[in-house]
């Protein structure tokens, strides 16, 4: 579904991205792990448009993305759920989640919102609740909504467990396996690497800007350099 | 049980504000014509209008587009001169060619509004804020030299352009505050509307929404500039004569400082600033020395008790206010209701 080739992404001078190259197929998890700076983030960006790669390509269903504008590639189904949930503190939720279907036809709109509603019943309590007065895990339940009002293929997710109390932790990620099992293809970038390989069907473990290891989650969690590395021994 | 909160229509709220709007219109003109007004103040009150439109469209591109432009007098230049040159040089009755002229004074600064918006716009903050002033210099002194160079006898630079008619009334300058205000209010009610505030709110989370931000920025920055452009038409019919020096840097901070004061992101911070700072000069002319004294301790005193300006982002609805008055009896009735409802 997403096949990425060979993308090198600079700061400036300063290289972020070293070769990478790394797939994504139908109806997969697949995890991005890897401590701070190791340019997790700045791969969702560049698939996404927001940064941009000097070389290689990127491919999302069949189609080259690789120098699309952001908004076209959201318009493909391929939704990113931005680092520290950004979300829009002055508007409510209901309109939140109306910014997040600004690409879908607006005849799915209803479907769409249900739809949200439906996985997130926190968030239709406070629909009409100005969004910057959320609490830290609503505002990424909200965030992810967003997300999927643009009806993606595949969802990028950029740490969604970040600051978040690790019980909401584990309602966040059962609500990303809950998706995955409906048919979205999910992309993930985590620093909790025992959660994120836990639901993962298959991992990539970057370290400054390459990726070192590449395996199924399982074979991962055991593997004896990366606990000592992630997952703390 | 809960009781289904009534909210007025939508015609219905049109219809109000359009109904109380035309009578202080009627009022004003009937004033006017009866002598109950002078002229001097009717000139004051045609100001205090034009100046409502200028802070209401810079308040597009600070307040709701969330950037920092200060060459809003280039953009009011424009209208201005593109009004005055048409009226004098059309051979048009004046009755005919002011509203034309108004039409493609806005329309003119809207162009110079797109131009300026797409290199200008890609930077952020102060930055923008720097070249847009750069702008405003270069169009102000274009005005200043274009005859000279091209040997025209355009804008007269300057020696100003004299002779415009003055066809601008207490009624038509409140007609043009009027549609500026609910072309705006409709704009940022929209789907387009939000999407400009979302930029506002959080660059990279509009972007990954889907929303095509340079389309909206230059949408918002080229709002602005039309409705500048209109009250610089206006401005040309009410002085009669143009002069590029009244639209230099300082005019454009005047009206960021209506902007700022009212509140940014309050279309009815921005009427009501626009409207106490353009009266305060002329009321405190009594006192001729002190007057920009007091003027500065307003802005200052404002700025220390409430940073985001008198009305912050409030933006004042009657019909809101309406339907909290009308909705008042029944939930007092509900709330024995929901009591039985709990015992029950």
């Amino acid at each position: 579904m997403l096949e990425v080739q060979n993308i090198n992404v600079f700061y400036g001078n300063i290289q972020a991205i070293r070769d990478i190259s790394f797939s994504v197929e139908d109806g997969e998890i697949v995890t991005l792990i890897g401590a701070n700076g190791a340019g997790k983030s700045t791969i969702l960006k560049s698939i996404s448009g927001l940064l941009r790669s000097k070389t290689g390509d990127i491919t999302f269903d069949g189609k080259s993305i690789k120098g699309t504008a952001p908004h076209k590639i959201v318009a493909q189904g391929l939704a990113h759920v931005p680092e520290g949930r950004r979300v829009f503190l002055q508007m409510t939720v209901e309109e939140n989640l109306d910014m997040g279907a600004f690409t879908a036809p607006r005849a799915t709109f209803e479907d769409s919102i249900a739809n949200v509603y439906e996985r997130f019943p926190r968030l239709k309590e406070r629909r009409r609740q100005i969004a910057g007065t959320l609490s830290g895990g609503e505002q990424q339940m909200l965030a992810m909504g967003r997300g999927l009002m643009s009806q993606p293929k595949l969802m990028m997710l950029d740490e969604p467990s970040m600051g978040l109390a690790p019980i909401l932790v584990e309602q966040i990620f059962d609500i990303i396996q809950e998706l995955n099992r409906a048919g979205t293809t999910i992309l993930l970038v985590e620093q909790n690497a025992q959660m994120a390989l836990s639901i993962a069907n298959r991992g990539y473990v970057l370290e400054t800007g390459q990726i070192v290891f590449h395996a199924p989650s399982s074979e991962l969690l055991t593997n004896d350099a990366v606990q000592k590395a992630y997952l703390g021994g | 049980m809960k009781q289904a909160y009534k909210k007025i229509p939508m015609p219905v709220r049109y219809a109000i504000n359009t109904l109380l709007f035309a009578a202080f219109l009627i009022i004003g003109v009937s004033l006017i014509q009866s002598g109950a007004i002078s002229k001097y103040f009717t000139k004051v009150l045609m100001l205090i209008g034009i100046n409502i439109i200028l802070a209401v469209s810079l308040n597009i591109a600070t307040g709701y587009l969330g950037q920092l432009p200060l060459g809003h007098a280039g953009f009011m230049a424009v209208g201005a001169y593109t009004a005055a040159i048409f009226m004098t040089r059309s051979g048009l009755d004046p009755s005919v060619s002011f509203p034309i002229g108004l039409v493609l004074g806005a329309l003119s600064a809207g162009i110079f509004g797109i131009l300026i918006g797409i290199p200008a716009l890609r930077l952020k903050g102060d930055y923008l804020a720097i070249i847009t002033l750069g702008f405003g210099e270069i169009i102000r002194v274009v005005l200043l030299n274009i005859d000279s160079v091209l040997g025209f006898k355009l804008t007269y630079g300057a020696a100003s352009l004299k002779s415009i008619p003055k066809e601008t009334t207490f009624l038509n300058t409140f007609l043009c505050v009027g549609i500026a205000c609910l072309l705006i209010h409709t704009m940022m009610k929209s789907r387009h509307g939000r999407a400009v505030l979302s930029i506002r709110e959080n660059e990279i989370a509009a972007e990954s929404c889907g929303i095509n931000i340079t389309y909206y920025k230059v949408l918002g920055f080229t709002a602005s500039a039309v409705f500048a452009g209109l009250a610089g038409a206006l401005y040309a019919g009410y002085l009669g004569i143009l002069n590029p020096s009244s639209f230099g840097f300082m005019k454009s901070i005047e009206i960021l400082v209506m902007v700022v004061l009212g509140g940014m992101g309050s279309m009815v911070g921005s009427v009501l600033s626009a409207t106490v700072l353009t009266a305060i000069p002329e009321l405190l002319r009594a006192f001729s020395e002190y007057r920009m004294i007091v003027y500065s301790l307003l802005l200052i005193t404002v700025m220390i008790f409430k940073p985001s300006g008198l009305m912050g982002q409030y933006d004042f609805s009657l019909s809101r206010i309406l339907e909290k008055v009308f909705n008042r009896k029944p939930t007092r009735d509900t709330t024995n209701h929901k009591a039985g409802d709990k015992n029950g």
